[in-house]
């Protein structure tokens, strides 16, 4: 990307380079969200600008689950309606809140922060399965579920924690992979089909 | 080369990188492309009519559209999912370990249609779960065949005697094996046993279906890999990623 020719000067150059790291962000949408900025209230501003250093100030991570949290533990730990027995495995943060918004899941999480991708050199030092292994051994939980993603880094990482939590003698579950809601049937590929078919239910 | 503003090839999906909110820029090895990049957009969406048929290691029919600077992904079918190897831990990670070394070995847009048949049998014999440490032997001595690092077993590479019964030595940067003779004056040199040799020179001088039905003892089967192992490293100047993931699961 060519800086040199980003318009503006000082601070506005500055807001324009900041906002362009962010993913997504390339340099005419940066420099869209820096004029917009400009133009509106400064109260606006000073949310926007409060509200990111207190999601950085505030927010740490669970020490039991690892989700994002601003207590420790999370609300989630804490909450003595949930079922103590289940634990969901996730890969990241924002997976917990897609599963919350159902509605249906009464159990605790923990968050991998990753998945195990053996030609991106991530193994299973990198991500939370220690602490995972950790709570499994010391804890009162009878059912891991796997809600890892559906591609193959998912895929292996749901296999390879099946391997090292089965000796624990604790039940090993996988989300059900099939068709998604909404879609049609001639564009579902292979792997997506045969496991649908092998995972049919009764109506 | 000019290509079609659309085109179609057969492809083995080879890596994947995320882009933007939804999208991937993914690599493709094909037999009369070599290996290309193309964007696939939406794919990370739950309802991609693509993405399925276009996940790492799976044999597809991809249709490109030329763009200004990366090709996009117009439409994918699936060929051969390998099911086998995903629904297997050990299995896949061999698979990803062969795709990690055609992606380093190979330049964009090189045609080499034997090594593309190379990585399609080496995934099918995988899939058939037996032996799959001869066929990764096989796989890497065939691969650098194809690329032109073909490790010299025949004779000493420095005297050019053939070489005698004894243990005698690998060495990386000559690309083949010394004699003990020859090895002295040499450094990084791998000491390789009269058996390795020969595994080594039959597995040159067969294809995978054939390499399939030898058996090996499994210290046999660890001083070919060291041999493998330290000859790709020394060729490819680093390590590759994915075999610190085979040891861990060797654990």
């Amino acid at each position: 990307m060519d800086r040199e020719s980003s318009p503006g000067v000082g601070s506005v150059a500055r807001l324009i380079r900041e906002l362009n790291k962010l993913p997504g962000i390339g340099l005419k949408s940066a420099q869209r969200i820096a004029y917009h900025i400009l133009r509106a209230p400064e109260e606006q501003s000073a949310l926007l600008a409060d509200a990111i250093l207190s999601v950085k100030k505030e927010t740490r991570l669970c020490s039991v689950c690892f989700n994002v949290t601003e207590t420790d533990p999370c609300s989630i730990c804490c909450d003595d309606r949930r079922d103590r027995n289940q634990v969901c495995i996730v890969e990241q943060p924002q997976d917990i809140l897609a599963l919350e918004h159902t509605g249906i899941y009464h159990g605790l999480y923990h968050v991998l922060h990753g998945a195990i991708s053996p030609t991106e050199g991530v193994g299973a030092k990198d991500i939370r399965i220690t602490e995972l292994l950790n709570r499994l051994q010391s804890g009162s939980i009878s059912e891991v579920i796997m809600a890892t993603n559906t591609n193959l880094e998912g895929e292996q990482t749901a296999l390879y924690l099946k391997k090292v939590i089965s000796p624990l003698g604790i039940r090993v579950t996988r989300l059900a992979r099939g068709l998604p809601f909404g879609t049609e049937l001639e564009y579902a590929d292979d792997v997506t089909l045969t496991r649908a078919i092998e995972g049919r239910q009764d109506l | 080369m000019s290509k079609p503003r659309n085109y179609q090839t057969e492809a083995i999906i080879i890596k994947k990188v995320k882009l933007g909110e939804a999208d991937r820029i993914l690599t493709f090895y094909t037999p009369s492309l070599g290996k290309i990049q193309g964007v696939a957009k939406g794919v990370r969406r739950p309802r991609s009519k693509m993405a399925g048929h276009l996940e790492l290691l799976t044999y597809s029919t991809v249709s490109l559209a030329r763009g200004r600077n990366l090709d996009t992904v117009t439409g994918s079918q699936t060929i051969d999912s390998f099911l086998p190897l995903k629904s297997d831990l050990e299995l896949s990670s061999y698979a990803l370990y062969a795709i990690e070394l055609i992606n380093q070995f190979t330049a964009d847009s090189v045609e080499n249609q034997p090594l593309f048949q190379l990585l399609l049998e080496t995934m099918r014999s995988l899939c058939l779960k037996s032996n799959s440490e001869v066929i990764l032997r096989s796989f890497e001595l065939h691969l650098l065949g194809l690329v032109g690092y073909r490790p010299q077993l025949g004779c000493c590479i420095s005297c050019r005697l053939p070489l005698e019964p004894v243990p005698n030595y690998f060495s990386a940067p000559a690309g083949g094996v010394l004699c003990p003779a020859c090895s002295n004056s040499q450094f990084a040199v791998h000491r390789i046993s009269v058996n390795a040799i020969k595994v080594l020179r039959w597995l040159q001088d067969n294809d995978l279906a054939t390499a399939e039905k030898l058996k090996i003892d499994r210290e046999l089967s660890r001083e070919l890999e060291g041999i493998m192992r330290g000859y790709l490293h020394y060729l490819l100047e680093r390590e590759v990623k994915s075999t610190a993931w085979l040891d861990t699961l060797k654990g």
